[in-house]
């Protein structure tokens, strides 16, 4: 009998990865999350404390997958204090996920933060696929760059190059992710761009895209109850990042006037970005 | 239409449902202030298309609410209130009578938050002042809605219609827990919630048709409505109107349009001109 998706399974943390001061990875056994696509998301219930949704991570051990928390609040806190041989209950993979089509020769990934994780995973199968690949990771200084030698290792096959922002300059280019992306795009063609990362940023990724007339599709992030359809907590304007999402093309982020601009407190009320 | 409790806090979304056929929408019940509801998990999926929740009635008070939906111009919207107190209620009609909303539906049977909905609606002293004062403040038809607390559903819907209420909407979720075997600890936060999905149907049908047998009120049916035979038994049992909820979670909003036309099509094939022939047709027997 298929697994049912919805239902919580236990999960014990086989390992736990350091990725930098405030970012963990932690790995666990599990058929349906290490077989999820680049760009959909688990429910991960911390026993007692919060349920959260986050992007399923890569693993290369057979069977398992991960995901990457960084430390912010009450959920994430309590999540990056587990260690190994602690357990969580996941629920998912839910969403839809980043499309790559047979034609696509080069392409370009834009992320920042813990929004590198769909693009990692991502990675992985443009590297299957062989195509090549320019990957831009932003991180607001040295000490918080994420994810670069990673990276580097699951593109090892095809050609690629990594590009690392930093918003004070202590290493790789000064500025943002999008500052990176304005550089490779006026000397480089792309088939697609794939962002995922702070909302403001991907804002402008997709400002950029559209300018040049590339095709785009972002992995968004919104606050969640259900993951399902029915709480409605994650709507943007009249989508639901759960089951619309998490990934969006170019014509719905076009008509999604609060992309970028708003996104609703716990209680449900409108609150603007920055 | 929607029931109340699913994705009804965006009016594009209202407008999408509406451009997909619904009849109506039953907002999120909305308190006089804010609420952020309770931590995760609040809803757990329970398998074959049920679900236990405790949202905790999360909502961004009347105030933001209100402007949510102040431009709304044809959606037949319905607002769900909730209040602690007789006061309250008043106070929110203030702000949404002059909007362009359709009706209210009071929420006196939210099984899992403390001094609203079920603590409130299980004492019939309370629902009635209450609904009397509502019906005070505001012209617009008022639906109360009703579940299994510790007073009889009917009982309570007597009570209701008997204060003035215009329609009772029955059910709301069913009280209920889910302990996780493994872990051995309880899995919504906030332990208890309601039931909602597959599972309650037969309970819900069983309500509609004592309270539709007993009282003269029109009754609008909900709980576990997940295809347009669901939708008949309802009708059949009593109901003139049905909500849906938690078979968002499996379908689109394509959903509505779908099932409008194989009721029609359930109508042409049984002889009726018309979906109100159907009404309480179970009653002969």
């Amino acid at each position: 009998m298929p697994i049912d998706t919805n239902l919580m399974r236990l999960v014990t943390i086989s390992e736990s990865i350091i990725e930098s001061s405030n970012v963990k990875t932690f790995v666990f056994s599990d058929i349906l999350s290490s077989r999820a696509s680049p760009g959909q998301f688990l429910m991960v219930w911390i026993p007692r404390v919060e349920e959260i949704p986050m992007s399923v991570m890569i693993s290369e051990v057979e069977g398992h997958a991960a995901i990457s928390v960084k430390k912010y609040g009450i959920g994430s806190t309590a999540l990056f204090q587990r260690k190994a041989g602690d357990f969580l209950g996941i629920r998912g993979p839910y969403g839809n996920s980043f499309k790559t089509l047979k034609k696509f020769r080069n392409v370009l990934l834009v992320g920042g933060g813990t929004g590198l994780v769909p693009l990692l995973r991502l990675a992985a199968r443009i590297n299957e696929l062989k195509i090549h690949c320019t990957m831009i990771l932003g991180a607001r200084t040295k000490k918080e760059i994420i994810f670069e030698k990673y990276a580097n290792s699951l593109l090892r096959k095809v050609r690629h190059r990594i590009i690392v922002t930093t918003d004070d300059g202590s290493y790789g280019i000064r500025g943002s992710a999008s500052d990176g992306m304005m550089k490779v795009v006026k000397n480089e063609r792309f088939d697609c761009v794939y962002t995922c990362g702070p909302e403001p940023m991907m804002k402008k990724v997709f400002e950029i895209a559209t300018n040049q007339s590339l095709p785009i599709q972002a992995s968004l992030e919104r606050y969640m109850k259900c993951g399902i359809g029915l709480c409605g907590s994650c709507c943007i304007n009249s989508w639901l990042v759960c089951r619309d999402g998490t990934v969006f093309g170019n014509k719905d982020l076009s008509k999604m006037n609060e992309f970028g601009n708003v996104f609703r407190d716990k209680d449900g009320q409108k609150l603007q970005y920055g | 239409m929607l029931a109340s409790g699913i994705i009804g806090i965006s009016q594009d979304i209202f407008e999408s449902l509406y451009s997909h056929d619904i009849g109506a929408v039953v907002t999120k019940s909305i308190s006089v202030r804010p609420m952020k509801g309770y931590p995760n998990p609040s809803v757990v999926p329970l398998g074959n298309e049920t679900y236990l929740n405790a949202v905790g009635l999360s909502n961004p008070g009347v105030l933001a609410f209100s402007r949510e939906i102040s431009k709304n111009k044809e959606v037949p919207i319905i607002v769900s209130l909730v209040g602690s107190s007789e006061k309250d209620f008043p106070k929110m009609i203030s702000f949404l009578d002059s909007l362009n909303i359709i009706g209210y539906e009071i929420n006196l049977s939210c099984p899992h938050v403390s001094k609203m909905g079920m603590e409130v609606g299980d004492d019939p002293e309370i629902v009635c002042s209450m609904v009397k004062t509502i019906k005070r403040h505001t012209r617009r038809p008022i639906s109360v809605k009703v579940g299994i607390g510790q007073i009889d559903v009917v009982e309570m819907a007597k009570t209701a219609t008997d204060s003035g209420a215009d329609i009772i909407t029955a059910i709301n979720t069913v009280r209920a827990m889910k302990i996780d075997s493994q872990s051995m600890m309880p899995v919504l936060s906030n332990r208890i919630g309601g039931l909602s999905g597959k599972a309650i149907k037969p309970i819900g049908i069983r309500c509609v048709y004592e309270i539709s047998k007993k009282l003269e009120v029109p009754v609008i049916g909900c709980g576990g409505i997940f295809s347009w035979e669901d939708v008949v038994e309802y009708l059949l049992a009593g109901a003139s109107a049905v909500q849906f909820g938690s078979v968002l979670a499996s379908c689109n909003h394509g959903l509505f349009t779908k099932i409008n036309k194989e009721l029609k099509n359930y109508l042409d094939r049984k002889g009726f001109k018309n979906i109100g022939e159907v009404i309480g047709l179970a009653h002969r027997y």
